[in-house]
């Protein structure tokens, strides 16, 4: 589902990201951990291209950008179209409601009905448990409230891939569980997510694949199990020392 | 005193109260007849144009920006009677001819678009970068972000001080007596021209300006308390 090749990212004269490869299956759970400026951030805003890569090749489905060639402004939305991204800080439209936020994109970009487009919300929010919560406005919502919101305004795109940056690390930690919850549903019904989090019991309990980043570059990859208990390489499980 | 023989004389009295009485209409008419509307189509016109401007100041587009940035600075830069001079004393001289209504919609206007675009400018720039992401994820295009996502926040911010800039414009409409515009000070100036009861016209049309300004800032918090729905106390 996912493919990317030799992924360079270079903001100035700072290499954040020296050659990406990764192949993600679909309906596969990839976790991606590594510390803190290893450029797991910038690989998901890569995917969604909210960064343009300085080089390399990004594949979803049948769609290929590549970047070695030039890629102009009108490959890039149904490209982004193609991922639905959930956000740390959740950026949720504050002057919406939480029903607004979901349908802001099948009105605005779709031009789907309102009608439909409202069923379709309300049933999202249902999803995540916020039947009751649909005329809230985000300051009405806890922070566990307001990610699940967040996370079925992207999926009322329907894209093919959800990414996740580190979508609990802002939470206190009695509302990290209701997060996780959705987002293990969601990967039990077979989305494709890529997930940048800390959380070692999702990892553990639901990816397919843990992904070491550092330094720009895949440190080391495998089943959690292999990546937690037996880790290859020196850096991984110093990293894992530290967080565990 | 010269003081207390105006108020002294019973005559002075009476006639002042007559005076006042019939002038108060013909005021209230400039108000009505032009000083309102030169206010209000002054500050869509120029609402609009700032909003250009804001946009095209922060624009990639280097060429926009000067032209943008120049316009601002221009504007800001010279008296806004000079101005009002300029176009319609001034353009004659080349063959430009505007009636003085038009030519103090186009100054006014002006005006407003530069002030405001400074404030419109402050106010997006204030929205944080995560929502400009938020709705690119989601696959807005840069006009629908702008447009659904980033304005009606920013128009929040900025209420406040666009309403100041409504309220100034409601008062500098009197500088287009200057240029024979048949507004409420002109008006004053007229009938306080025949009759010499200076200080009692310009006292009213200092009232009337007055009101209008008190009823606006009335307007003004009822706007904000809306607009101020989603954002907790
Ligand atoms: N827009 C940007 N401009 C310049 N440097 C950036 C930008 N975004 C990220 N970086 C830098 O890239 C590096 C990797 O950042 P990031 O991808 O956020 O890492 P992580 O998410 O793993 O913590 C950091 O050194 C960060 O400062
Ligand atoms: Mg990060």
């Amino acid at each position: 589902m996912i493919n990317i090749k030799d992924l360079h990212k270079q903001f100035d004269q700072l290499k954040v990201l020296k050659g990406i490869n990764l192949e993600v299956g679909k309906g596969k759970v990839v976790v991606v951990i590594g510390p803190s400026g290893s450029g797991k951030t910038t690989l998901l805003r890569c995917l969604n291209v909210l960064e343009q890569p300085t080089s390399g090749l990004l594949a979803i489905g049948d769609q290929v950008l590549d970047f070695s060639q030039q890629v102009t402004k009108r490959q890039i939305p149904p490209f982004r179209r193609l991922t639905g991204m959930v956000f740390q800080n959740y950026n949720l439209f504050p002057h919406m409601t939480a029903l607004e936020n979901v349908m802001e994109g099948p009105v605005t970009v779709k031009g789907e009905p309102k009608e439909t487009a409202k069923e379709k919300g309300e049933m999202l929010l249902r999803k995540v448990g916020l039947a009751d919560k649909i005329g809230f406005y985000p300051f009405q919502l806890s922070g566990g409230q307001q990610q699940r919101v967040g996370i079925a305004r992207a999926l009322a795109m329907e894209p093919k891939v959800m990414l996740f940056d580190e979508p609990t690390s802002a939470l206190d930690p009695e509302l990290v569980g209701e997060v996780l919850k959705v987002m293990k549903d969601l990967a039990a019904e077979g989305m494709t997510m890529m997930v940048v989090t800390h959380e070692m019991r999702f990892a553990r309990e639901a990816a397919d694949e843990v992904i070491f980043m550092d330094g720009g570059i895949i440190v080391e990859r495998g089943k959690p199990e292999q990546i937690f208990s037996s880790p290859k390489e020196v850096r991984t499980s110093q990293f894992l020392n530290l967080i565990q | 005193m010269y003081l207390s023989s105006i108020f002294a004389s019973p005559e002075r009295v009476t006639r002042l109260i007559e005076i006042g009485k019939n002038s108060f209409q013909p005021l209230l008419e400039g108000a009505i007849a032009y000083t309102i509307p030169l206010t209000l189509i002054s500050f869509i016109c120029g609402l609009a144009l700032a909003i250009f401007t804001a946009l095209a100041r922060i624009s990639g587009n280097k060429i926009l920006q000067t032209i943008a940035r120049i316009y601002v600075s221009a504007i800001r830069g010279t008296p806004l009677l000079v101005q009002l001079f300029i176009i319609f004393y001034g353009l004659p001289t080349i063959g430009v001819i505007i009636d003085p209504f038009p030519s103090a919609i186009i100054g006014f206007s002006l005006n407003v678009g530069a002030y405001a675009s400074e404030i419109i400018r402050a106010a997006i720039l204030s929205i944080p970068k995560g929502q400009w992401e938020a709705g690119y994820s989601i696959g807005m295009s840069y006009s629908q972000t702008l447009k659904r996502i980033i304005l009606p926040q920013a128009s929040r911010v900025s209420l406040p001080p666009l309403s100041n800039s409504f309220i100034s414009l409601v008062k500098d409409t009197s500088l287009a007596s200057m240029i024979l515009v048949t507004e409420m000070f002109r008006r004053a100036q007229e009938i306080a021209a025949t009759n010499y009861e200076f200080l009692l016209l310009y006292t009213q049309a200092a009232f009337i300006y007055w009101v209008i300004c008190f009823m606006l800032s009335i307007v003004q918090g009822r706007i904000e308390r809306r607009l101020d729905r989603y954002i907790s106390s």
